[in-house]
């Protein structure tokens, strides 16, 4: 594990790590959050160029960077940069590496930060491609996982909600199927999880049922990670209608829950979980959100060197 | 008396087999429209094998494994004959190579390669048999009817 290295290393797809790096990502990450902040990137800089919003990823790579004592340059809106004008993001990418050390992008676009990794000599950040990849998201799934549970394999794990869409539950399944997790995937119908992502969790040979009704399964689960039904995907909206509220988590569903259990969630909720469960030992989804700060700071020190 | 339809060439390549409404493809995917070399382009004629089939001649030129491996995309049925002095000199098998590099447009109309002018589009062979191709950019896997030439 110590021969790992991972210098100017693009992150763009967890399937591009192995299980050996995404432990060695993973405890990296959690030596930052026992000894916070060194300043390991002095004089470095990071450009953040999300040309589609976004809260928690930008700022906690934007706080990682800074707190490690390096700097950041950004993109203020998408709407007034050259992109706007119809530069290529290929050209886009090109300039912008001059004036950094690293990238971190998101873009509404699948493959747009692998095009940016080809493009660019320095390491890039993949902080968002459409509906396909969000790695950053799943490192710091698997660290909270890993913080929660002590353990990250042979896990009775969850996967909820909106499976068809959301790109955190398609990266996650993966990942878990390198660790031998038993996966649950509990959604409506009409939001079940895509044959492509069955198709690689069955390469892994992961073990894997798929279901529209949780109640049964919450006895046996290490891990429940909801997900928004996400509105913004329904061309229809009265299909939307019918599932929005088709799984939400109340304190009477969590009466017959393991010890260990624990709820993640990605961010933002809506109605997935109902305020009262804030208060339950099983909420971790705010730990979670917080812990994306060390698994960010763990990745730009690892691809600058550090 | 067998009626030719096409020609017999006395050296070049015969690509035979093609299925029955491909063979523009293969001459777009050979980039042979342009050259000065007879091309001969056979449509519809009737095949033992698949019922109908194109053939298309290229006169005075043998195709590299290279570029028989580029037909396995629009035509990976057909059969690809040298021909040298009017008789088979050799016959070269179609074998779709493992990585495919720009000659092929991504079935994903969300992929970044169908927006930006300069990316040139990658795929890996992610099964031979049936044909699935593997997005490098957007990481989606297709069959060979969502795929089309670029």
């Amino acid at each position: 594990m110590t021969n790992i290295n991972f210098k100017n290393r693009d992150v763009i797809s967890i399937r591009d790590f192995s299980k050996q790096e995404i432990l060695h990502i993973l405890d990296r990450a959690k030596k930052f959050k026992a000894k916070p902040n060194p300043k390991l990137l002095e004089g470095k800089i990071m450009a953040s160029l999300f040309f589609e919003p976004s809260t928690r990823t930008r700022f906690s790579f934007e706080s990682a960077m800074q707190r490690l004592g390096g700097s950041v340059i950004t993109l203020a809106d998408a709407k007034t940069s050259s992109s706007a004008k119809g530069e290529s993001l290929s050209d886009s990418i090109r300039i912008v590496e001059k004036y950094c050390d690293a990238i971190v992008m998101r873009h509404s676009l699948e493959g747009a930060a692998r095009l940016a990794a080809e493009v660019s000599n320095n390491p890039v950040l993949n902080g968002g491609d459409g509906a396909n990849q969000h790695p950053t998201q799943t490192f710091l799934d698997l660290f909270s996982i890993l913080e929660t549970q002590k353990k990250l394999s042979r896990l009775n794990v969850a996967l909820v909600g909106d499976l068809k869409y959301g790109r955190t539950v398609h990266s996650l399944a993966y990942a878990l199927s390198l660790f031998n997790c038993r996966l649950y995937f509990i959604s409506p119908e009409s939001l079940k999880m895509p044959g492509h992502v069955i198709d690689e969790i069955k390469e892994n040979k992961a073990n894997f049922s798929e279901h529209t009704q949780p109640e049964r399964i919450m006895p046996k689960l290490d891990i429940f990670y909801a997900t928004r039904i996400q509105k913004e995907r329904f061309a229809d909206l009265v299909e939307y209608e019918k599932v929005k509220d088709v799984y939400i988590i109340n304190n009477a569903l969590l009466k017959n829950v393991k010890k260990n259990f624990r709820i993640l969630h990605p961010l933002p909720r809506v109605n997935e979980i109902n305020y009262e469960v804030d208060d339950t030992p099983y909420a971790y989804y705010f730990q979670q959100a917080s812990n994306g700060l060390w698994v960010r700071e763990a990745l730009l020190a690892l691809t600058l060197g550090k | 008396m067998r009626a030719y339809k096409v020609y017999a060439i006395k050296d070049g390549t015969v690509i035979d087999h093609i299925p029955s409404g491909k063979g523009l493809e293969v001459i777009n995917l050979l980039g042979i429209a342009n050259d000065q070399d007879t091309v001969t382009l056979g449509m519809h004629f009737n095949s033992k094998r698949n019922k109908k089939k194109d053939v298309v001649k290229v006169e005075k030129r043998e195709l590299t494994p290279e570029e028989v491996n580029r037909l396995a995309i629009v035509a990976p049925t057909a059969t690809i004959n040298i021909i040298r002095d009017f008789k088979v000199a050799k016959k070269i098998p179609i074998r779709i190579p493992n990585e495919i590099n720009g000659i092929i447009k991504c079935g994903n109309p969300n992929c970044v390669t169908n927006h930006d002018p300069i990316v040139v589009t990658k795929f890996q062979l992610a099964s031979e048999k049936p044909i699935k191709l593997y997005c490098f950019f957007c990481e989606r896997t297709f069959d060979l009817d969502e795929i089309t030439l670029s």
